[in-house]
């Protein structure tokens, strides 16, 4: 069936629908670029990516299909697959179903056979829009209201665990705050031994403590950082007492906490290949990233932050650590997943924070 | 500014001769790294043997020696320039080795010279394969069962514990000479001693075959803040066992999940870390398709064939940056040449798929062995970009020139499954056409893969070019398929054929569909940044990125894949013109396929597309740009060849006009236009079936030189002798037809002269004139040629120049022209005239200074010529010396023959002729003995010559063996010799002898009749893998004695 993806603008590609069929203007929401070559099993299952239509830009997507392992949450939760080409024939041994049977199970939309290029370029130059794929021959000016709603801002909310999960271990216990985290990031703490509860996102200072955790860790999500203000003060209450460290959205909101500001990028950063600099080891780590806002540089001064890592491509702040207390974060992931495992390190550094003083054994 | 401050003055080593390892490649680099250092503001000197280069060119580095790549020469060069460091790793192993030589023998602590890039325990770690597996074990990373051994029987204990099959690869040598897959007791010791014979250390690695995993490599940099990065990862469709310089690769890895990537990738990094390499560095591993087992197979330690290509597949150019991290800058702070907004510490994506399909030489060595496997054969390599992999790899097959424009050759038409499955099982260079094949007729995808190991992935998309040719054949064409198969990358001439509708049909189709490519960018970034790299390709898409300009702009045509007979000269001539139309205010546009080449980086050009040489994709190009016209003279006949299809289409051609070119390339109208110029030329005739070819030589009498109309490089060209011989060839080696017929040539023997000149209509320009040693006969690529002309009278001289400007002036030239002469009984005759650049325009601009590609340029944009006429000799004499391949190349004659073998080409320069030549034979890797044994089998014919000969060899000390005639003749002259047994008279024979190194030069010349079994060809092969110097022309011989006697002192009782 032929589709179209209409932009902000009204700019049209036209394409072949594959994965859930699209019935009208249902399929609306922020379209994105990915640039990684690899690891779009990992992209479409991280939760960070809810409610955004993703471009892919390598343009054979789908090449070793779909198993079981690689999902980075349970249920997919974007809004739809943009590529150029889907592979009919998966090839690996691990492959289980196509892309196309991945995309129908969930009811997510899929479109192929469009320039991919020629989005990302116009997304390069104007940002991220709005856009939203209907059916070739639907109603232009339907299509133009629609462009006009509003984008949902409660993604964290949908994406989040609603009660506590005990993942027992023997070592550290770490709470794991759920804006919406990667499967590798629980994964990442539990190979090191980890006694690890995932927590929803706004659970408070009080049940956290009562848990009697060695660590915080607040995990990356979708969306936009103020869009989860309660959380800020529980965060300042949790650097206090406990050593943290933040991912993605938990850096945003770390900084939020501490009195930085944050702001929506032009296109953010989405790809497995972003440079990030370590100022204090003056070495450059190959990053894998997925965000849409980002800290402000210049909020920085006057707060008891640090920035520890920019990016070397735009010097993004990719890394603050607290001045004060035991609390670090990190604007990528480092639970790679995909990527690289290049700042995998980052568990080990934060776990050797919660054993000061402490014995776990 | 480098971090290394106290370094003001570098030597840069380069590669030596192009041989099959190690091609065109370490020019794009090492010139690459050239300008990279000079823009860090250092004194770079550079060494290379090899004249054909733009990296010797003296305007790119402070200082040029074109000397022999020895250690001898290497030091000499050290002592006079004293640099602060060396830089070997952009030279190839070549480079690489020579370097090691010296820090082995601790020159460089000595000297206070720093080795940069790498250092001896780095590269002896990463090159030696017990050390580099000592060093995997201790950084936990798996390897396959081996063991390095010294002798077959240590070899075949091994293989009792690991048991077969076995991969042999010898230690340090280039693309793995000698090594090979044994099956079974019989190849193992077969392999095991040719392998140990060709390492420099007499050492082979016995390791456990892992068949059937898929291969992949990880180009990786680091600098000396231990920041390591991947630049690109390739995936060979060929899985493991086809040497990685021989497979079919594409990029990125096509079948890797994330998870299967990046443990590669971890795996690559870890390993560069651990040898603490500072720069390149390319890694190979091996992938279990059926689980998380990999293998590290190797890793090389410097710039390589695939830094090359990683750098064209992704636009990063790896040598560039490279250079700068050998001077200590880190890649944090070099800022990425392709954005120029962000640092070129960063991982490169593509969003496209890039294709390279190797290019052997079997079209010319039609009796060599063609079946792939550890020991590489292929001279060059293609590469073609496409947004999927079908559009990918259809450009690779067009580009290739072996007379396909589909993924279709025509010997398998009529073949059966049965055969095209036996065909498919041989794994050869043609494997890729017998599986497409096969699919045509009706293989599955299943029973292939059973059979070969290729993955699904790959076979699916051969089947999808398939279905699209199915399709066409159930419905016809309609603009739905048409569209597919444009998209799939189809010419129109291939849907021509799976549609009977012409090409002019279906370009009408497209025309009303406005059905034409759009051409995206390679940046390095999938469109992430803002690039300005004008660097490009081809795509059925929406969205066309090419920026507008309102400057004239000229094509010029490169000169495709590098093959026997038209090398890397060529890229040299079209980087040149690029230069040269770039000074002249107007924009250059690049049009060629070959990744290993300077044409080919980016910013040579204003313009570069990276697209096949193919008439349809050449005049989209064109069709877009509209240039005010295309050159072809510089990219060999692959740009001539196209000359006239674009001309037909309304495109302009810049220089000689096709009218003027054409006149040169057929027979009859060159016949007439020497006719009227009153120059004599070898009688000749054509002819267009055997019978007539018989007719004609009657008339001509044998001898006669035979070969088909349109040749590179004397392709498919033989002397004929008799009936029987010329009956053959007219029956096996050409398809003599009314459109393509046979040229049939007196064969005159003589001295041959080479004149390349420029002519701007009315006058033309001689730089120089060479005389070859070899007499016609010998092709001149693999002839010795001399510079200035040695043994020919001015009055001679004189007359070539007047014929060449009288042939020249004929012919409207404007540009560039070659004209190759025969001198017999001191009568000049006109044997070739080739209205282009040549082969040697690279080597006389070298010595005489004159720009020769770039003048001619500029006279095809308008100018005059300012100098005419013959100009005066330089003082010194520059002597060119070919480079064969032979010891790679199984079952192919080494005998000089009208058929070009030669792979590359090396200049030797000094006051004398003897000194020249002699600093060109060691440039060339001969080894020259200078006193011992030789082995002499001569032909009937040639035996009083060589007895003279022999006699000076006698003088200098040298004692000789030979068979019976031979003996006979050379004791008959006073000489003493010992008789050894022809193979037929039984053992020990002359074989055995060279084979237990009995001889240290063998002197063979061709005895009539081209039978492969003959003992002369086995005596032949025994030396070239023994590494014993054969010699197969007395004129060779002759120069070499010359040379032996000036440079050595011998000895004379007093009379």
């Amino acid at each position: 069936m032929k589709v179209k993806l209409v932009l902000e603008g009204g700019f049209e590609f036209v394409g072949n629908s594959f994965g859930h069929q699209i019935q009208k203007d249902e399929c609306f929401g922020e379209v994105v670029f990915n640039t990684g070559m690899s690891g779009y099993q990992e992209i479409l299952s991280d939760p960070s990516y809810c409610d955004q239509i993703i471009v892919m830009t390598y343009p054979l997507i789908g090449n070793y299909g779909v198993n079981r392992d690689d999902f980075e949450s349970l249920t997919p939760s974007l809004k739809a697959f943009v590529v150029r080409e889907e592979c009919l024939a998966p090839s690996n041994w691990r492959n289980q179903k196509s892309l196309h049977d991945l995309l129908s199970h969930f009811k997510i939309p899929g479109i192929s056979g469009v320039d991919t290029r020629a989005i990302t370029r116009l997304i390069r130059e104007k940002g991220v829009m709005k856009g939203v794929i209907v059916p070739f021959e639907h109603n232009s000016s339907e299509i133009h209201k629609k462009l006009n709603t509003e984008l949902a801002t409660d993604q964290i909310s949908r994406v989040s665990i609603t009660k506590p999960i005990h993942h027992p271990g023997d070592n550290q216990r770490i709470v794991l705050v759920d804006f919406g985290f990667k499967k590798n990031i629980l994964k990442s703490l539990l190979r090191r031994g980890c006694d690890v509860i995932v927590v929803p996102y706004n659970t408070s200072f009080e049940d956290i403590d009562r848990l009697s955790p060695d660590g915080i860790l607040l995990s990356n999500g979708p969306g936009d950082p103020k869009d989860i203000q309660e959380v800020v003060p529980v965060i300042q209450k949790l650097q206090e007492k406990y050593p943290m460290f933040c991912i993605c959205m938990g850096h945003q909101v770390f900084a939020l906490a501490n009195g930085a500001n944050t702001h929506k990028m032009k296109f953010g950063h989405r790809g497995v290949n972003h440079p990030v600099k370590d100022l204090k080891r003056d070495r450059v780590f190959i990053t894998s990233q997925n965000h849409g806002h980002a800290v402000d540089m210049s909020s920085i001064d006057g707060t008891e932050l640090e920035i520890t890592q920019i990016n070397l491509n735009d010097n993004s702040v990719e890394g603050l650590k607290h001045k004060k207390y035991p609390a670090f974060s990190v604007q990528y992931h480092p639970e790679a997943n995909p990527g690289p495992d290049d700042t995998n390190w980052m568990f080990d550094e934060f776990l050797s924070m919660t054993c000061q003083g402490e014995s776990h054994a | 500014m480098p971090k290394k401050t106290h370094l003001k003055k570098v030597l840069v080593i380069g590669s030596g001769p192009i041989v099959i390892g190690q091609a065109a490649e370490f020019d794009y680099s090492g010139t690459q790294a050239v300008r990279s250092l000079k823009e860090e503001g250092l004194e770079v000197i550079l060494i290379n043997s090899n004249p054909a280069t733009i990296m010797t060119d003296q305007e790119l580095a402070d200082k040029v020696y074109i000397e022999p790549m020895t250690k001898e020469y290497l030091l000499k060069v050290l002592y006079l320039e004293r640099p602060d460091g060396v830089i070997p790793t952009l030279g190839g192993q070549t480079g690489l080795n020579l370097a090691m030589e010296l820090a082995h023998d601790g020159i460089f602590e000595r000297e206070g010279i720093e080795l940069l890039s790498c250092n001896l325990r780095t590269i002896t770690e990463a090159e030696d394969r017990q050390l580099f597996r000592d060093l995997l074990e201790r950084i936990g990373e798996p390897y396959c069962e081996s063991q390095s051994v010294n002798d077959v029987n240590e070899a075949l204990n091994f293989v009792k514990q690991i048991g077969y099959p076995v991969v042999i690869r010898p230690a340090y040598t280039l693309g793995g000479s000698g090594g090979g897959h044994a099956k079974n007791e019989e190849e193992l010791i077969k392999y095991t001693k040719s392998g140990i014979q060709n390492s420099p250390i007499n050492q082979v690695l016995i390791e456990k075959s892992i068949a059937g995993f898929k291969e992949i490599e990880y180009e990786v940099m680091r600098d000396s803040k231990d920041n390591a990065i991947v630049i690109c990862n390739m995936e060979n469709i060929d899985p493991v066992g086809v040497h990685t310089g021989d497979s079919i690769v594409v990029a990125p890895s096509q079948t890797l999940s994330d998870r299967e990537y990046q443990l590669l990738r971890s795996a690559s990094l870890k390993i560069v870390r651990a040898l603490g390499i500072e720069g390149g560095c390319n890694v190979q591993l091996a992938l279990d398709p059926d689980s998380f087992q990999y293998y590290v197979i190797e890793v090389n330690p410097r710039v390589s064939r695939s830094s090359a290509l990683a750098s064209k597949a992704t636009g990063y150019p790896i040598a560039k940056i490279a250079a700068k991290i050998a001077i200590g800058m880190s890649l944090d702070e070099i800022i990425n040449p392709v954005t120029k907004k962000t640092y070129a510490c960063f991982e490169p994506t593509l969003d496209y798929v890039v294709t390279k399909i190797p290019r052997w030489p079997f079209d010319k060595f039609i009796t060599a062995n063609r079946s792939l496997g550890t020991q590489m054969k292929a001279t060059g390599e293609v590469m073609a970009i496409g947004r999927n992999l079908e559009e990918s790899l259809l450009k690779a097959c067009r580009s290739l020139e072996i007379g396909c424009y589909h993924l279709a050759l025509n010997k398998f038409k009529q073949e059966t499954l049965k055969q095209l499955e036996e065909k498919i099982d041989k794994i050869d260079d043609e494997r890729l056409f017998a599986i497409a094949e096969a699919l045509r007729k009706g293989d599955t995808v299943e029973r292939i893969h059973q059979q070969t190991k290729i993955d699904f992935f790959f076979l699916n998309k051969i089947k999808n070019i398939i279905s699209v040719e199915n399709d066409f054949a159930q419905n016809g064409l309609n603009s739905e398929n048409l569209t597919q198969a444009k998209i799939l990358g189809f010419t129109d001439r291939a849907i021509s054929d799976f549609t009977s509708r012409t090409v002019e049909e279906i370009e009408k189709l497209r025309d009303s569909l406005n059905l034409y490519p759009v051409y995206k960018m390679v940046d390095t970034c999938a469109a992430e940044f803002e690039s300005s790299t004008p660097y490009y390709y081809s795509t059925y898409e929406k969205e066309d990125e090419v920026l507008e300009s309102s400057k004239k702009k000229i094509v010029v045509l490169g000169s495709g894949p590098i093959r026997i007979g038209q090398g890397i000269e060529f890229d040299y001539a079209t980087v040149h013109a690029v230069m040269a139309i770039r000074e002249m205010g107007m924009e250059a546009i690049v049009i060629n396929s070959n990744p290993e080449t300077v044409s080919t980086d980016f910013d040579m050009s204003d313009r570069l597309y990276f697209e096949p040489l193919y008439e349809e994709d050449v005049y989209h190009i064109i069709r877009k740009e509209k240039p005010e016209g295309v050159i072809v003279q510089f990219g060999g006949q692959t740009a001539i060849n196209l000359a006239a299809p674009l001309s037909k289409r309304g495109v302009k051609i810049l220089g000689t006009s096709l009218e003027d070119i054409d006149k040169c390339e057929d027979r009859k109208k060159f016949e007439e236009l020497l006719k009227t110029l009153d120059i004599p030329q070898p009688v000749g005739k054509t002819a267009t079936s055997t019978q007539e070819a018989l007719e004609k030589t009657k008339e001509l009498g044998f001898p006669v030189m035979v070969r088909p109309s349109y040749v590179i490089g004397g392709r498919a060209m033989e002397i004929v002798y008799n009936e029987e011989d010329l009956l053959f060839y007219m029956n096996n080696a050409v398809e003599a037809s009314p459109t393509h017929p046979v040229l049939i040539d007196r064969y005159m023997i003589g001295k041959e002269l080479e004149v390349d000149a420029i002519c701007d209509g009315e006058n033309i320009l001689i730089p120089g004139i060479m005389e070859h040693i070899e007499k016609a006969g010998v092709h001149s690529g693999d002839s010795i040629a001399v510079y200035p002309p040695q043994t020919v009278s001015p009055q001679i001289l004189d007359s070539l120049v007047e014929m060449t400007k009288k042939i020249a002036i004929a012919l409207k030239t404007k540009g560039l022209i070659n004209i190759q002469f025969i001198l017999s009984e001191n009568k000049p005759y006109v044997l070739e005239v080739n209205p282009r650049s040549s082969r040697t325009v690279p080597f006389l601009s070298k010595v005489t200074k004159v720009a020769m590609a770039k003048v001619a340029t500029k006279i095809i944009l308008g100018d005059k010529l300012r100098d005419t006429g013959l100009r005066p000799n330089e003082k010194l004499v520059s002597v060119k010396a070919p480079v064969f391949s032979f010891a790679k190349l199984v079952d192919v004659d080494i005998a000089l023959g009208p058929e070009m073998k030669s792979t590359g080409e090396v200049m030797g320069r000094d006051k004398t002729f003897e000194k020249a030549l002699y600093k060109s034979l060691l440039g060339a890797g001969i080894k020259i003995p200078q006193f011992g044994t030789i082995l002499v089998t001569i032909a009937d014919g040639d035996k009083d010559e060589a007895v003279e000969l022999m006699k000076r060899y006698y003088q200098l000390g040298f004692k000789f063996l030979a068979t019976s005639g031979t003996a006979k003749a050379l004791q008959e002259a006073g000489l003493p010799v010992k008789t050894i047994k022809k193979i037929r008279e039984g053992q020990p024979n002359l074989l055995d002898a060279v084979r237990t190194g009995q001889a240290q030069l063998v002197i063979n010349t061709l005895s009539k009749g081209k039978d492969v079994e003959s003992d002369g060809f086995k005596v032949r092969r025994a030396a070239v893998e023994s590494g014993i110097q054969c010699l197969t022309s007395l004129d060779t011989t002759s120069a070499l004695i010359s040379s032996l006697e000036t440079h050595s002192y011998g000895v004379q009782s007093l009379e």
